[in-house]
C-alpha cells in the first residue's frame, strides 16, 4: 500500500574530528577525550574534551574577567544587539544546526527543524529585547547581574536547553560559563562558532566539556555566582546541597510526571492526538511529558482503543528521514533504564501493549508503549522513565482526577482535556504543577514561564521571570 | 492589695492552644534575667502536629478570596491594636526596651499587617502577566502559594520580626509552621491569642516556642514542608542541605529585612509559585 | 440500522440536536496542528509516483460552469478517458463531474468505458428551491444516466437548527437515486462546509448526512470562499472513521474546490491513510473533486518518469 520511500535529509553538518573547550573566545586543544556518537548508528561523529577542575576554573576566570572588563560596562542597547546578532546567524544556520542535533541526540530531523532550532532562536530574539528594558523587570530601577552564571544543561533538547539559559543571563548582563551534557555536546560547540560570527566580546560565554565531574566544578566554583540547572531530580538535589551556605542564587528545572487528564466530554480526537504527542514527541526525554495518562473510566475503552490506533501510525527509525516521528533513545543508559522500569511495571500487573515497530538493527531503541490498568502506587505511576512510555490510570470524577493527578513529589506540568471551562479552570487551580496545557499539551513559548512545583525545581525560564532569575533581587 | 493573675505561655496548633506533647517548659527571662514565665518547651511531636495542622488549613486558605484574606489580615492589624498594652509590656520587659521604643516597635508591627493586608488582591496584578505567545493560544501567568512553609522567626526581635516572617509567608495562602524566637518568645505566643480572635482559620499559623536547635532539623527535614525560612535559624547552611532533600524553597539567613512597618513583594514571591495556564483560542 | 435505532428516540429537531450536540467537541487549534503536522510528510521516489497514480484514479474531473457546452463536456471526457497521449499508462479519473443536463453529453462519450459520471444536482450550488424541484433535478440526471449524484444539503435550514427538514431532504433524495433496475446512483452530500463555518457544525452535518444514508460526504461546491481544506478533510475522515467502527458502514469522502497541485493531494493521501487507514485508499471511498488538478500532476508524472521540469504547454488543456 501506500508506504513512504525514505526521504532523507542532506547530511548538512560536519564535524572537526575533535573539539577543545571554548575559553575566552578561543578553542582549546583538545585533551583527554572521549568519544561522542550518534546514538541511531553508534557511528562516532567526534572526540570531545572531557573539561577538568582546571579547564573550568580558566572559564570562570575568562567569564569573570569579561564581566568585569567588557559585558558589564556595555549599555543594555549594546548587548541586545549581540543577541539579534546571535539569533540572525542561528536562523542562517538553522538546517544546520536541526542536522546536528538530530545526528548527536538521535531525535527525528522533523522536530529538530521544526521545534527545537526555531525554537532555540525565538529564545535569542525575545531576550535580546529585554536587555535594554532591565528597569521594566520588576525589580526596581536599574537592577544588576550576579556576575558569572554558571549552567549544567542536559541532553534531551541539547541546543534548546541552552538558548534558555544563555540568552537570558547575558541579556540580564552576566557571563556564563556552560557546561552541555557529555552525550550532546555539538551543538553547543557550534554556537560556540556562531558567537565569534557574533563577535560576541571574548569570554562572556565559554564552554566546558565534560562528564558529571566537570559539571559539578562549575557549581562548585566559587567565582560562580549563580547556577542554572536543567536535568534530572537526582542530580538537582546534588547541587542544592552543593551550593547549600553559600551565597549562589539557584535555579533548578528537574523531572516530573505529568498527569494528562482527558474527562469524557474532552475533544476526543484533539486529546488522543495531545496525548501521543505529551509523551512520545522527543521520545519521551522530556520532563514535562505527559507520562500519566489519567483517563475518566466511562471512554477508557474507547480511547484506548483510539489511542492503539494513533500509535500504529507512528514511524519509528532513521531520526535523519523527514517523516521519523520517534527516533532514537539518546542512550544505552537511558535505554537500559527505560527497559527495566518497564519490565517493573508489567511485573507490578501493568498490561504492556506496543505497536509492531522494525526496530533498526544499530543505535538504541524503544517502540512506543502503554502499560494499561496501572495503580498510582506503582513503580510506572511514580517514577520518571524519561523514554516513550506512557501509564495509563483512571478515574471516575473530577475530585478524583485532581487527587491523583497531585499525588506526585513532582509537579513541572498538567493537562486537561475537557470542553467545559468552568471545570478546566478549576482543575487549573487546583493542580500544583508550573505549567497547565489545557486542550493542548507541550506548547512552549519565550513569553511564557516554565518551570515547576516541588521536586520539579523552582525558578521559572521565559517571560519576564526567566529574566528575573539572572538579576539580582529577583528570585 | 490584689495578687495578679499570670498567664500560662502555650503553643499554638491547629488553631488551639496545647502545651507541649513533651510537657516539657523552659524559663524565659526578662531582659535583668528575672524569671518572667514558664513557657512550652515544642518538640518533634510538636513540629509534626504543627506541620499537619498546617497542611488540613492550607487548601481552604488558598481557596479563601484574595478579598477575604485581605479582610482577615486587616482584622489582626485591629486586634493587635487593641492589645497593645500587653505587647508593648511584655516587649519592654523582655528587651529592656524604653515604653517610645516598644510602642514604635507595635506600630511597625501593626502597620506591617495593614501592608500585607493590602497585597492580596494585587500580588497578580503585578506579578502574573498575560503571555503574547506565538500562536492561537490563551496563556497567562498566576502566582500560587508554595504550600507549608517552616520558619524561624529573628531571634534578636520580640514582635516585629516574628510578624514579619509570618505575614508574607500567610498573605497568599501558604500555612506556617514557625518557631519563635527562644529568649523573646513572649510577645510571639501572645499573638496566637491574637490570631485566635482575628477570623484566622485554625490551623494556618502554628506558633511553637522552644530550642530552634532541637526543633529545626525535625522542620526542615519534614517531608510535607515546601518552602523554609531560615532567618533565625542558627545552622543555615546545615539546614540548606537538609532542604535539598525534597527540593524545598530556602529563604537564606538576611535575604530580607524584618525590622520594619512595611515588606516586600520579592519576599511574598518567594514563597509563591508562578503558574501557567494555556489554552487555545478558536471556534 | 436505521435512524431511529441509531438516534435513540423518534426523529425530532430536538432529539437530533441532542444526538449531534453529543458527539465530542472540534478543538480547532489542535485539529488545525495534526493537519500541519500531516502536511510535513515528505512523499519521495516510488511512494510519489504510486501517490501520483492513486490521485488520478480518485479524481472527479469537474466542470461546472454556466458556460459549458456539450463540446466541453466531451472534451473533458475524452481528457478522462486518455488523460496523457504519450503514455496510456496513466490511469483514468474516478469520475467525470457535470451539470444534470450535460449528463446524456457525458454518457455518450465515455460510453461503456469505466468512468463513471457524476452530476450536481439539487439547485446546486445554493440549494435554495423547493424540495419538489430538487427531486426533478436530480430524476432528471439519474434517469440520463448519472452514476452518482452530488447534492447539497439546506444550509440555512441546517444553520437554524432544522435538522429534521437536513436529514428529510437528503433522505428524499436518496430515494430519487434509486432505479427500476436496483441500480441505484450513489449519493455524495456536499455540505458546503465553507458556509457551516465551525468545525463542530461540520462534525454535525457530516453525522447528519451518515445518519440520512449518504454514500459520500462531499466538503463544498467549490463555489464560496473557503472550499476544501485539509482540516476540515481530516475531520470528515475522522468522522466516516468512527462511523464504520461504530456501524460497520463504510462511508467515502470527497474533498472538492482549491486542490490545485500534486502536493496538496498527496498530503490528502497521507492524511487518509493516516486518519481513516488503507480502507479508505480506494478510489470507491475517497475522491478529489478537481479541475486544474490532473495537470498538474500529469506533469509530476512525467517529472518522475524524465527527471526534467515540464511546462504547461506540454500538456493538454482540457
Amino acid at each position: 500500500m501506500f508506504d513512504y520511500s525514505p526521504a532523507p535529509e542532506a547530511k548538512l553538518a560536519s564535524f572537526a574530528s575533535s573539539y577543545g573547550h571554548f575559553i575566552g573566545g578561543k578553542f582549546t586543544k583538545p585533551q583527554k577525550t572521549f568519544e561522542t556518537i550518534n546514538p541511531a548508528t553508534e557511528e562516532v561523529l567526534s572526540q570531545i574534551s572531557h573539561g577538568s577542575a582546571k579547564d573550568v576554573d580558566l572559564a570562570v576566570k575568562a567569564a569573570r574577567n569579561a564581566y568585569e572588563k567588557t559585558w558589564s560596562k556595555l549599555s543594555g542597547a549594546q548587548r541586545g544587539k549581540y543577541l539579534f546578532r546571535i539569533a540572525r546567524i542561528m536562523q542562517e544556520r538553522a538546517r544546520e544546526l536541526a542536522v546536528a542535533e538530530t545526528l548527536n541526540n538521535g531525535k527525528p530531523i522533523k522536530e529538530t527543524r521544526d521545534f527545537d532550532v526555531p525554537t532555540s532562536v525565538a529564545w535569542f530574539f525575545y531576550y535580546a529585547g529585554w536587555a535594554d528594558k532591565l528597569d521594566y523587570a520588576g525589580m526596581g530601577a536599574s537592577p544588576k547581574a550576579h556576575g558569572v552564571a554558571g549552567q549544567v544543561i542536559p541532553w534531551n533538547f541539547p541546543l534548546m536547553m541552552l538558548a534558555w539559559k544563555v540568552a537570558p543571563a547575558l541579556a540580564a548582563g552576566n557571563t556564563v560559563v556552560l557546561k552541555p551534557a557529555e552525550t550532546t555536546p555539538l551543538t553547543a560547540l557550534l554556537f560556540a562558532e556562531i558567537c565569534q560570527q557574533a563577535e560576541l566580546p571574548d569570554g562572556v560565554v565559554n564552554i566546558v566539556t565534560g562528564f558529571g565531574d566537570t559539571g559539578a566544578a562549575v557549581v562548585g566554583h566559587k567565582d560562580v555566582n549563580k547556577v542554572a540547572f536543567t536535568g534530572s531530580t537526582e542530580v538537582g538535589k546534588i547541587i542544592a546541597r552543593q551550593v547549600a551556605g553559600t551565597n549562589k542564587k539557584v535555579t533548578l528545572e528537574l523531572g516530573g510526571k505529568a498527569a494528562n487528564i482527558v474527562f469524557d466530554d474532552a475533544p476526543i480526537d484533539q486529546a488522543i492526538e495531545g496525548v501521543v504527542n505529551g509523551i512520545f514527541f522527543n521520545q519521551g526525554h522530556v520532563c514535562c511529558a505527559g507520562s500519566r495518562l489519567l483517563v475518566q473510566e466511562s471512554i477508557h475503552d474507547e480511547f484506548i482503543k483510539k489511542l492503539k490506533r494513533r500509535m500504529e501510525t507512528l514511524r519509528l527509525g532513521d531520526p535523519m528521514d523527514k517523516n521519523t516521528d520517534v527516533g532514537a533513545i539518546n542512550s544505552k543508559a537511558q535505554l537500559q533504564k527505560i527497559k527495566g522500569l518497564v519490565a517493573k511495571g508489567v511485573k507490578e500487573g501493568g498490561d504492556l501493549w506496543q505497536p509492531a515497530c522494525k526496530i533498526p538493527r544499530n543505535g538504541f531503541w524503544y517502540a512506543p508503549a502503554i502499560i494499561d490498568g496501572v495503580s498510582p502506587a506503582n513503580t510506572v505511576a511514580r517514577e520518571e522513565i524519561f523514554g516513550p512510555v506512557l501509564s495509563v490510570i483512571t478515574f471516575r470524577t473530577p475530585t478524583e482526577a485532581i487527587t491523583k493527578a497531585n499525588n506526585t513529589e513532582y509537579g513541572l506540568s498538567a493537562g486537561i482535556w475537557t470542553e467545559k471551562g468552568s471545570k478546566m479552570l478549576k482543575l487549573a487551580d487546583q493542580l500544583n504543577a508550573g505549567v497547565i496545557w489545557s486542550n493542548t499539551f507541550n506548547q512552549f513559548d519565550p513569553t511564557s514561564p516554565f518551570g515547576g512545583f516541588k521536586e520539579s525545581g523552582y525558578g521559572r525560564e521565559g517571560g519576564r521571570a526567566g529574566l528575573a532569575a539572572y538579576l539580582k533581587g529577583g528570585n | 492589695m490584689r495578687l495578679d493573675v499570670k498567664k500560662t505561655y502555650k503553643l499554638f496548633i491547629g488553631g488551639k492552644f496545647p502545651r507541649s506533647e513533651s510537657g516539657r517548659s523552659y524559663q524565659v527571662s526578662d531582659s535583668k534575667g528575672k524569671h518572667l514565665a514558664n513557657v512550652s518547651l515544642a518538640s518533634r511531636k510538636d513540629v509534626r502536629d504543627a506541620v499537619s495542622a498546617a497542611r488540613s488549613a492550607q487548601p481552604g486558605w488558598a481557596g479563601a478570596s484574595a478579598y477575604n484574606r485581605g479582610q482577615v489580615l486587616y482584622r489582626i492589624a485591629e486586634m493587635l491594636e487593641g492589645r497593645r498594652d500587653q505587647f508593648v509590656a511584655e516587649i519592654q520587659a523582655l528587651t529592656g526596651k524604653t515604653a517610645k521604643q516598644a510602642n514604635a516597635e507595635l506600630d511597625a508591627a501593626i502597620d506591617s499587617w495593614v501592608w500585607h493586608a493590602g497585597w492580596t488582591d494585587k500580588i497578580d496584578t503585578v506579578a502574573g502577566s498575560m503571555n503574547p505567545v506565538a500562536g492561537p493560544f490563551f496563556n497567562i501567568s498566576t502566582n500560587q502559594p508554595t504550600g507549608v512553609v517552616g520558619a524561624f522567626a529573628p531571634q534578636d526581635s520580640a514582635l516585629v520580626g516574628f510578624v514579619n516572617t509570618i505575614a508574607p509567608a500567610i498573605v497568599s495562602g501558604n500555612t506556617i509552621v514557625v518557631v519563635t524566637s527562644e529568649k523573646l518568645s513572649l510577645p510571639a505566643l501572645s499573638f496566637g491569642e491574637v490570631l485566635a480572635t482575628s477570623d484566622v482559620p485554625g490551623g494556618v499559623v502554628n506558633i511553637l516556642s522552644g530550642k530552634e536547635s532541637e526543633l529545626s532539623g525535625w522542620l526542615v527535614g519534614h517531608m510535607d514542608v515546601n518552602a523554609v525560612d531560615l532567618e533565625g535559624a542558627s545552622k543555615p547552611a546545615e539546614l540548606e542541605l537538609m532542604a535539598a532533600d525534597t527540593v524545598k524553597r530556602v529563604l537564606r539567613k538576611g535575604s530580607y529585612e524584618r525590622l520594619g512597618s512595611s515588606g516586600s513583594l520579592q519576599h511574598i514571591l518567594e514563597l509563591m509559585e508562578l503558574k501557567t495556564v494555556w489554552h487555545p483560542k478558536g471556534h | 440500522m436505521d435512524a431511529e435505532t441509531i438516534v435513540g428516540s423518534r426523529l425530532t429537531n430536538q432529539s437530533l440536536r441532542r444526538w449531534l450536540h453529543s458527539l465530542p467537541g472540534v478543538d480547532k487549534v489542535g485539529l488545525e496542528q495534526r493537519a500541519a503536522s500531516l502536511a510535513t510528510r515528505s512523499i519521495k521516489t516510488d511512494s510519489k509516483a504510486w501517490a501520483l497514480d492513486l490521485i488520478i484514479s480518485m479524481m472527479d474531473l469537474t466542470t461546472l460552469e454556466g458556460a459549458d457546452t456539450p463540446a466541453r463536456v466531451r472534451s473533458l471526457c475524452n481528457k478522462a478517458i486518455t488523460p496523457d497521449e504519450d503514455d496510456l499508462d496513466t490511469p483514468s479519473p474516478a469520475a467525470v463531474c457535470v451539470y444534470g443536463d450535460m449528463v446524456q453529453h457525458a454518457k455518450a462519450a465515455i460510453g461503456k468505458r469505466k468512468i463513471y459520471v457524476a452530476a450536481v444536482a439539487t439547485a446546486f450550488p445554493s440549494g435554495r428551491a423547493s424540495l419538489r424541484v430538487k427531486l426533478q433535478d436530480t430524476k432528471d440526471a439519474v434517469a440520463a444516466g448519472a452514476n452518482e449524484i452530488d447534492m447539497v444539503i439546506d444550509r440555512g435550514a441546517f444553520l437554524s437548527g432544522n435538522y429534521l427538514e437536513v436529514f428529510k431532504q437528503i433522505q428524499a433524495i436518496k430515494q430519487a437515486c434509486q432505479r427500476p433496475s436496483g441500480k441505484a446512483a450513489h449519493l455524495k452530500v456536499i455540505l458546503e462546509t465553507g458556509e457551516l463555518q465551525t468545525y463542530d457544525n461540520i462534525r454535525r452535518a457530516s453525522y447528519l448526512a451518515m445518519l440520512a444514508g449518504a454514500d459520500f460526504i462531499k466538503t463544498s461546491t467549490g463555489k464560496v470562499g473557503v472550499n476544501a481544506t485539509l482540516p476540515i478533510t481530516l475531520l470528515m475522515l475522522q468522522a466516516v472513521r468512527d462511523w464504520y467502527d461504530e456501524y460497520g458502514i463504510q462511508i467515502g469522502v470527497k474533498p472538492a474546490g482549491g486542490i490545485r497541485t500534486s502536493k496538496d493531494a498527496i498530503r490528502y493521501l497521507v492524511t487518509v491513510k493516516e486518519t481513516a487507514g488503507d480502507l479508505w485508499l480506494d478510489p470507491d471511498y475517497f475522491r478529489f473533486g478537481a479541475s486544474s488538478l490532473l495537470n498538474d500532476v500529469l506533469m509530476q508524472r512525467k517529472k518522475l518518469k524524465t527527471k526534467t521540469y515540464l511546462g504547461s504547454d506540454y500538456v493538454s488543456v482540457d
